[in-house]
């Protein structure tokens, strides 16, 4: 059984958790893996809790779509915990609702050799303006393939082009062989 | 012709192919765990169909919501169509987006600029 102490410790985690979420105003979070079922499950109960709070359904459909893209990218492409089998991907996954704005942040493990080719990937949509994205989602879907993890290499691309935001992205090295990869995408809530 | 008939889900689309009663179509949500695995059935059958198609080829594409992957399927789609057109068959695509979803009606102009197939915008109204 617990001791009183470890009881009181994981009291305070709790109620100091709560505080943070509360006050970062986020409405989903979670760590764990990321499967088709867990995609579905979130993307329904946001659409459920937006359909209450009465957002355009425009920006319902981008927040939607955003999450969709986020979570198969941790399923397809997060390295996961190194001690499991799983196929798919883990990471953490949340959303955040503020008065103007949406924030989907995702964190996962990914190999330090891949972290280059992958910032280049993001500082070179965050370069381009709308038709520069445009141009690219349609080269990228003429001669991109379909990859043996299931993805089309569209995701960040119809992200930055849908919500009309620059995408917010850092590594963190965790050690020799790994680092952390954190995005965040926006979706603003007043609608244009 | 065999009929593909498939009912939709939450994340997978409604499909018929039917050249027999001329009814081609995809409707509803795309965001298939296995894009490739739902989608090559269809390809599948269009390769088929193209040998022998109708005179004329209505394609109906009436989609709530497609993932980045499903673009890309929805595309090597509009490319059989496109090869159809080629060997002098008529082909119409007409892409039916909600009047209020200017993503979806984006999503069509981008497709009628790729594919060199007649596309028709339709829009209707979500209750």
């Amino acid at each position: 059984m617990a001791s009183m102490k470890e009881h009181k410790e994981s009291l305070d985690f709790v109620y100091d958790f709560y505080v943070k979420m509360k006050r970062n105003k986020i409405n989903l979070a979670y760590e764990g893996e990321i499967t088709h079922q867990i995609t579905k499950a979130f993307t329904s109960l946001t659409e459920t809790n937006m359909v209450r709070e009465e957002d355009a359904s425009s920006v319902q459909k981008k927040v939607f779509h955003v999450m969709v893209e986020c979570l198969q990218n941790i399923s397809k492409h997060s390295e996961g915990s190194p001690n499991t089998s799983a196929k798919d991907g883990r990471g953490i996954f949340m959303v955040s609702k503020g008065d103007t704005e949406y924030n989907v942040t995702t964190g996962n493990i990914i190999k330090n050799e891949n972290v280059d080719k992958l910032r280049g990937i993001l500082e070179n949509i965050n370069k381009l303006d709308k038709d520069g994205l445009n141009k690219l989602y349609k080269q990228q879907m003429r001669e991109g393939h379909i990859s043996d993890r299931g993805g089309a290499g569209l995701g960040f691309i119809d992200i930055a082009r849908k919500t009309g935001e620059k995408l917010l992205f850092s590594f963190l090295k965790i050690d020799s062989t790994n680092s952390f990869f954190v995005l965040t995408s926006t979706i603003s809530r007043i609608k244009e | 012709m065999q009929v593909i008939k498939i009912q939709g889900s939450d994340d997978t689309p409604t499909v018929t192919l039917d050249k027999e009663n001329n009814i081609f179509e995809i409707s509803g949500r795309s965001l298939p765990e296995d894009v490739v695995a739902f989608y090559t059935p269809i390809l599948d059958w269009l390769t088929e169909y193209a040998s022998d198609p109708l005179d004329k080829t209505v394609f109906n594409f009436k989609l709530e919501y497609f993932n980045t992957a499903s673009s890309k399927l929805l595309l090597d789609v509009l490319l059989k169509l496109e090869d159809i057109k080629n060997d002098g068959h008529d082909v119409l695509v007409k892409w039916h987006y909600p009047d209020d979803d200017e993503d979806m009606l984006d999503a069509g102009t981008e497709y009628a600029d790729i594919v060199d197939v007649e596309f028709e915008q339709v829009p209707y109204t979500v209750d």
